[in-house]
């Protein structure tokens, strides 16, 4: 394995990590499209912990993306009509299908939700498609 | 400081961090995973297997406990079917994450070195989420 490969392995448990603080604490679900729908859109009173997620979130990745020498950084040229499409779709399909990759992915999967699976694999399936078309019939990215 | 927002801003921190360092924050490197016909980059994996390994071990005595440790009852969702609205929304959201390489956590980790494409994609994934509110309410 790689250096790469054990940075992401280790990243992936520190999200585990993070799921279980806030289910082991809280009592809540870290799931990023809920809790940031909650934040901006909010329901009911409870703000204040989704806003104090966020900000550690935020902070955090900005921290390390900004002053950890040889830390991943994000990309910068991808079409804009693009981002723009590929945010609407994400933000309205995590909220229809009730969660994204970590309300299901590493919380639903982690309380061996059947429900979370399936959504799991439907979503894997057509990013996968969907990234053949744009890579390789569209060459976009 | 409240404790429960004490509690949730170090979540946060451990989920920013993880994604950080995972090269998660990098769309190039989940859509390397997502193009099987492409340069193949297995990281993608590795963090959720990395995650779904943790949250399945340590999930099972908080889940058997059936509260949190400050008391209040675990708000999980009881929905149990697996119905239209999951499933289309879920392929929804994987098209959207496919075409572009964004899922809402690293796209809002990448607010936090301010760059250029969340700050495209994140108001566009809002916006998605208002009008997801707005359809469901008609």
């Amino acid at each position: 394995m790689t250096g790469e490969w054990w940075m992401a392995l280790a990243g992936g448990v520190l999200i585990g990590l993070s799921a279980t603080v806030l289910l082991w604490l809280n009592g809540r679900v870290a799931g990023a499209s809920g809790i940031l729908d909650g934040a901006v859109f909010p329901r009911s009173g409870d703000v204040a912990w989704r806003v104090a997620f966020l900000i550690g979130l935020v902070v955090s990745a900005g921290l390390y993306m900004a002053y950890v020498p040889g830390a991943p950084q994000p990309r910068m040229d991808f079409p804009r009509a693009g981002l723009v499409a590929a945010g609407l779709l994400v933000g309205f399909g995590a909220r229809m299908g009730n969660g994204c990759t970590s309300g299901h992915g590493v919380c639903g999967l982690g309380r061996l939700s059947g429900r979370s699976l399936a959504a799991v694999l439907t979503f894997m399936a057509t990013a996968v498609a969907t990234t053949f078309v744009v890579r390789h019939l569209w060459s976009w990215a | 400081m409240n404790r429960t927002i004490l509690a949730a801003l170090i979540s946060g921190a451990l989920f920013g961090l993880g994604l950080a360092i995972s090269g998660m924050t990098d769309p190039r490197v989940v859509l390397g995973f997502l193009d099987f016909f492409g340069d193949f980059d297995p990281r993608l994996a590795f963090v959720l297997a990395g995650a779904v390994l943790t949250t399945v071990l340590l999930f099972r005595p908080v889940l058997r406990r059936g509260s949190s440790l400050f008391g209040d009852r675990l708000q999980l969702s009881d929905l149990t079917r697996v119905d239209r609205r999951l499933l289309g929304g879920a392929a929804l959201f994987g098209v959207g994450w496919g075409a572009a390489g964004y899922c809402p956590g690293p796209a809002l980790a990448g607010l936090g070195v301010l760059s250029v494409e969340a700050l495209w994609f994140v108001p566009a994934m809002l916006a998605g989420m208002l009008l997801h509110r707005v359809v469901d309410r008609a």
